[in-house]
């Protein structure tokens, strides 16, 4: 018996097979993984985990890969860092970040979903793999895509960032810029799928591809001394991976390898496109789709798949959920590199700037043990800070100039 | 008003394995109601049994969300392509 039932539509229950299928047939509900814990219980153990290399794999059990993944880069077990400073700071003595910007192979937490879903396209026996992408999608699959020696169909908004275009092309995947937002691509992807035999892994594999990140959260109980953090503060775009992280507690809980878990789940966006904080925020169950207007564009999704759940998960757990400025997202990843020296793209900013606005509410008890997810690199989006760090003086190489700019 | 109808593969068992369909009506309501009589079973795969769309379904008229617009309410002209996609995307 394996360690995976199958599928199962989460809204209808009905059970389908393993295949790369996403959406029930009877009502349209996404599909997930089935999987089967009896099984899972009887083979994982913490001292197995702890005995394994320190990626993602160590709780491959709890993945729906099947045995070793085909895809064999050590991802993710990024650092959990204690913020001591910008604890200081905030008054927040027990405030961490789980640091997905050091993430191999591409700078962003997508590596994890990536590698999952690429295993899974290569067990099914794709030749190509594709995304719609806001920019670190498209970086995580083509390179993971030329690491495991597949081809790649990447499509993304024509007017994405300059450095993601490059750090996508320079893997040589096939390349499609398309005129509109992330949602307009999405959309003409979903279309594609039905036309081609490409595992597009956030459509036609997503099922696979949304539990590679549950590792996100696997690792931070584990990381924090077998324990769920009281509140964990996740960025939301497609709103997947705050119902991951989520999961990924409770299934913890549920083998036994962590005390109840307590954690209230609170989410992050912009303001510029924020679906699911306005829902949370306005008590509606399910979100309106919005036209996104955001610097923090890799989670500039106005329908977001998961805003649903997300919206419950948040609701079920205690949480609550924010959104702040363009401005707040600059200085939020102004104040985490000044203070931790880790330097967060738009998304990082936007879960920064929210943590301290739930604080500032009275929303974050300041004592507890908090967790913000910092989700990708700043080296991506420097364009965001052009104009907004200090001018450095220039001078010539004589002491006295130097003595006269530094006091 | 005759419009082009892309269905998504789920409900193609129902259209005969067609992926486009034509159909009429003034409204995204009425083009549903029309596939109903052409293709029984359709409209309970597209509304919940309160009479809302299900949650899970998106519609556009051409590029747009009827979200957007007036829900199934929304005016569709001659020539429109009226979409209808499984609520699954991307990102985080």
């Amino acid at each position: 018996m394996g360690f995976v039932n199958g599928l199962k539509c989460r809204e209808c229950g009905k059970p389908y097979k393993v295949e790369p299928k996403y959406v029930c047939e009877e009502c349209f509900g996404p599909l997930e993984v089935d999987y089967n814990y009896g099984e899972i219980r009887k083979s994982i153990t913490k001292e197995k985990i702890l005995s394994r290399p320190p990626n993602m794999w160590r709780y491959k059990e709890l993945l729906p890969i099947e045995g070793e993944p085909a895809v064999k880069l050590s991802v993710g077990y990024t650092p959990l860092v204690h913020c001591k400073n910008l604890g200081r700071v905030w008054g927040m003595p027990n405030l961490y970040i789980k640091n997905d910007a050091v993430n191999h192979p591409t700078l962003s937490f997508k590596d994890r979903v990536v590698s999952t879903a690429i295993s899974k396209a290569i067990e099914f026996g794709y030749d190509t793999v594709g995304c719609a992408s806001t920019g670190n999608l498209a970086n995580s699959v083509s390179a993971i895509a030329a690491h495991a020696g597949l081809k790649a169909v990447v499509l993304v908004p024509s007017d994405l960032e300059a450095g993601k275009i490059i750090g996508t092309q320079v893997y040589k995947p096939k390349l499609v810029k398309v005129f509109g937002n992330y949602d307009d691509v999405n959309r003409l992807c979903t279309e594609i799928t039905s036309h081609y035999n490409i595992a597009f892994v956030n459509i036609n594999i997503r099922v696979f591809y949304g539990d590679g990140s549950k590792s996100y959260g696997h690792e931070i109980a584990e990381q924090l001394g077998w324990k769920a953090p009281d509140q964990v503060i996740v960025p939301i775009a497609g709103s997947s991976l705050i119902t991951k992280i989520y999961r990924a507690f409770k299934e913890f809980e549920m083998l036994g390898f962590i005390p109840e878990v307590k954690t209230r789940v609170f989410g992050a966006q912009a303001a510029g496109c924020s679906p699911v904080t306005t829902a949370v925020k306005e008590g509606k169950k399910n979100f309106k789709p919005q036209k996104p207007n955001t610097i923090a564009r890799s989670i500039a999704i106005g329908n977001p798949a998961d805003g649903y759940y997300g919206i419950k998960t948040i609701n079920e757990s205690g949480g609550w959920a924010e959104d702040v400025s363009d401005e707040e997202v600059v200085d939020g990843i102004k104040i985490l590199a000044e203070h931790e020296g880790v330097f967060t793209e738009t998304a990082g900013g936007v879960t920064v700037s929210v943590t301290k606005k739930l604080l500032d509410q009275k929303r974050l008890d300041p004592n507890a043990v908090t967790v913000m997810c910092i989700t990708g690199n700043g080296l991506k989006t420097q364009e965001v800070l052009h104009g907004k760090v200090e001018e450095p003086p220039t001078i010539h190489p004589k002491l006295e100039e130097f003595q006269r700019i530094y006091k | 008003m005759s419009v082009n109808v892309r269905i998504p593969t789920p409900l193609q068992r129902l259209t005969g394995g067609k992926g486009d369909v034509s159909s009429s009506g003034a409204t995204v309501k009425e083009i549903i109601d029309q596939l109903e009589s052409n293709y029984p079973g359709f409209k309970e795969k597209l509304y919940s049994e309160d009479g809302e769309l299900r949650r899970f379904i998106n519609i556009y008229i051409n590029e747009e969300d009827i979200r957007f617009l007036d829900s199934d309410r929304s005016a569709v002209k001659d020539g429109d392509t009226i979409s209808i996609i499984p609520a699954i995307a991307g990102g985080y």
